[in-house]
């Protein structure tokens, strides 16, 4: 797989990442992320991490590089389902993610999303 | 005492990925608890990568080992790049020579139990991790 699908939700859109990424991957989906912002005016991303059993440095990059783009974009990023071993270990590895809104479940991060878009 | 090694190629970035997944499964084998696992795995993520974009690739050597009662995986990188001019700077949190942000190696430190590092200008790079059940 060289892409991971995003999905369109009303003026959201979702990713769910899957697959164990390499870092081209991780490229790809940031420039695609952004394209397709701007494609149909999103107002919200979300991103589903729940299957992700690492995050280094890398990927947590790509993280907060898509956050602070989508804000440029006039869009709100919300990363969701990252197990706890996942979080210890980035705070560990010196990886706070700031600026980057979380919540624990997809169903969570879509009520944040709605209640930031409707306060706009 | 070593009960099982061997050697995974790190060339590429599918390596990368490669080397994760062979690392999760001897730190599964050798009992380490979730939490280990992740770091552990997040630092072969870190070394290989480093080995991969600085070293020009390389090698890692992976190693089951044993001292009393407790298990371990003990991993080598090592790579024939430009190696590393000063390695005090290197081991400083935020500083890279690269576009990254500067936390691979020391990241990576904090992640393990053991780490050694060698390099001199010319002579490629060799770091030792180590994470003990």
């Amino acid at each position: 797989m060289d892409r991971i699908p995003i999905l369109r939700m009303g003026e959201f859109l979702l990713v769910t990442i899957q697959v164990d990424m390499h870092d081209q991957l991780a490229l790809t989906l940031q420039d695609d992320l952004s394209t397709k912002i701007n494609e149909i005016s999103a107002k919200g991303v979300l991103i589903d991490i729940s299957a992700l059993d690492i995050v280094d440095s890398f990927i947590g990059r790509m993280i907060s590089m898509i956050s602070g783009l989508s804000r440029i974009l006039d869009a709100e990023t919300v990363v969701v389902g990252m197990q706890p071993a996942v979080a210890i270990t980035l705070v560990e590895l010196g990886l706070t993610l700031s600026g980057v809104s979380t919540a624990l479940d997809v169903e969570r991060g879509m009520k944040l999303l709605r209640e930031r878009v409707r306060s706009l | 005492m070593t009960t099982r090694s061997g050697t995974h190629a790190i060339r590429s970035e599918q390596d990368v990925v490669l080397s994760r997944q062979a690392v999760r499964k001897l730190a599964i084998e050798c009992g380490l608890r979730l939490v280990d696992q992740t770091k552990l795995v997040t630092a072969v993520s870190e070394l290989a990568r480093n080995t991969v974009i600085y070293g020009g690739g390389g090698d890692m050597d992976w190693e089951l080992v044993e001292d009393g009662g407790r298990k371990g995986v003990r991993l080598v990188f090592r790579d024939e790049g430009p190696g590393i001019p000063d390695i005090k700077q290197a081991m400083t949190d935020g500083w890279t020579s690269g576009n990254g942000l500067g936390l691979g190696l020391t990241g990576a430190k904090r992640l393990v139990d053991q780490f050694d590092i060698q390099s001199a200008p010319g002579e490629g790079t060799r770091v030792t991790i180590t994470k003990w059940n």
